[in-house]
């Protein structure tokens, strides 16, 4: 019964200070990355290969100026920073690392992820909308059109999964996937969920919510310190958030040979946050209504077919 | 279990309140969306994890979203708080909030007559039961929201078409 407690506590708090440690890295890796691509150094001067320099960072985001601009409004601007944060930790609390790993086992795990991807819309748009200034408030409706509509097939796709998993539950997800994994059967869902998940998380080609070079920064426009370094990391877990569902829902989370099961999966997932990254290196930025066209006029369609279709052949198996 | 429910309740109801009275709208609606996930966290603790995960999903995360990416298209600024404050008169409230306060005094005499059963044992009801019921029981009930859904659609076609009223001539005007 003790022993238990403390492990459910190692659990907890492992998977809460790993996600936040990675995440800060990642801000650093995303740099190197990027200036290696780029056939650039990156940030190589703190430390060894510039390791250090998430450390100067933080230091720095410390001990600027917290500004809260005077016609903000000021307990929203305040709280919109925390909720992505929050609810993207709160989602790894289902997200099974190995079969030991692993906070909550939810028999309603995929719909949770899916609320909690859907309630961090509110950071940027309460973001937007509370700093009171024209292109915060741009930002914000174009992450507010953005999220909800490539929420819709986001969750369409995975129903695929379900259907042939016949659980909402992440674990059994994983164990089912004990034979092939589902992206071979559910390749459509993969490309769909893949895409959908980069709009999500907001990064380069979809990140027309900050877009810098038409609103300087987007819905972060107002924001300074700190209440900056929880955007900033909030999208780094996002990032996380989404490449370890990637790796859960369709790589078969654990599941590979030889290497225990929680280096495979950080393996797959460090993998998906590299593609991530470079495709930030990689593409530009589309226009907002081809944007929002592609989503609904190719993205849901595909979605919609890949449910037929799955649902179809698994009665016509049965 | 009964401590929670009842916290959740309060905070349900607390922040239903605050919906009706705060002057600003968007603060007003951020209490919506609190009330919706205390709903939420209710619905789960007795045993509808589905309900729980929809009314997140497309009430706090969808609805809730595109209500507030209005108010924020409009925003009127500081010039609605005071208009609030001049429909907030007592004169205005008071009749419905004497009628509603009579009806709660009802709904209170019901339950604790103990003519409701108000006993705590609940059952589990999973997704798949939800999918069953709905595609055989209800199954006309799902037709006709549907139904009903597409007649929104289509409306909302029609309003959001742009109409083609340039110098083209009428070859291609629809």
């Amino acid at each position: 019964m003790n022993t238990s407690i403390w492990i459910t506590l190692l659990n907890i708090f492992g998977v809460l200070i790993a996600t936040v440690l990675l995440a800060a890295i990642l801000t650093w890796g995303e740099r190197r990355l990027l200036g290696f691509w780029q056939d650039r150094p990156g940030p190589n001067r703190v430390g060894p290969f510039g390791t250090l320099q998430v450390i100067a960072d933080m230091i720095k985001l410390f001990f600027k100026e917290d500004f809260t601009p005077r016609f903000a409004d000021i307990p929203v601007f305040v709280l919109a920073p925390t909720v992505v944060m929050a609810t993207m930790l709160i989602a790894f609390a289902v997200v099974p690392m190995s079969p030991s790993i692993g906070v909550a086992d939810l028999n309603i795990g995929l719909l949770f992820v899916l609320a909690m991807s859907s309630i961090a819309v509110y950071s940027i748009i309460l973001g937007g909308y509370a700093s009171n200034n024209k292109y915060a408030l741009l930002g914000g409706l174009r992450a507010a059109a953005q999220t909800v509509s490539y929420e819709v097939f986001m969750g369409l796709s995975l129903m695929g999964v379900v259907m042939m998993s016949g659980s909402f539950n992440l674990r059994d997800i994983v164990i089912a996937q004990a034979d092939t994994w589902f992206i071979v059967p559910q390749f459509l869902g993969f490309i769909v969920f893949f895409i959908a998940g980069i709009a999500e998380s907001r990064r380069t080609p979809f990140d027309l919510p900050e877009a810098e070079h038409e609103l300087t920064a987007g819905f972060h426009t107002e924001y300074s310190g700190m209440k900056f370094g929880m955007f900033f990391v909030g999208e780094y877990l996002a990032v996380i958030l989404i490449a370890a569902l990637i790796t859960t829902l369709f790589l078969g989370g654990w599941h590979g040979p030889l290497l225990p099961p929680i280096i495979w999966f950080c393996l797959k997932t460090a993998f998906l946050v590299a593609i991530f990254i470079l495709l930030r290196a990689a593409l530009p930025r589309p226009r907002y209504d081809q944007l929002m066209k592609f989503g609904w006029k190719v993205m849901l369609p595909l979605s919609l077919v890949n449910l037929l279709a799955t649902a179809g052949i698994l009665l016509w198996i049965a | 279990m009964n401590f929670v429910f009842y916290l959740t309740s309060a905070i349900a109801v607390v922040a239903t309140a605050m919906v009706i009275f705060h002057k600003n709208a968007v603060h007003a609606l951020l209490y919506l969306v609190t009330s919706l996930l205390a709903v939420a966290v209710i619905f789960y603790q007795f045993g509808a994890p589905l309900a729980a995960a929809l009314e997140v999903i497309i009430y706090a995360g969808a609805i809730m979203v595109l209500i507030v990416f209005v108010i924020m298209m409009l925003n009127q600024g500081d010039s609605t708080v005071v208009q609030e404050q001049t429909w907030l008169q007592p004169r205005t409230w008071l009749g419905p909030a004497l009628l509603s306060a009579l009806l709660l005094a009802q709904l209170i005499l019901l339950v604790s007559s103990g003519k409701i059963s108000s006993n705590q044992t609940f059952h589990y009801i999973g997704p798949k039961q939800i999918g069953i019921a709905l595609f055989s029981h209800y199954v006309l009930a799902v037709e006709l929201a549907s139904m009903l859904l597409l007649a929104g659609l289509v409306g909302a076609f029609h309003l959001a078409r742009r109409k083609k009223i340039d110098s083209e001539g009428s070859s291609n005007a629809y």
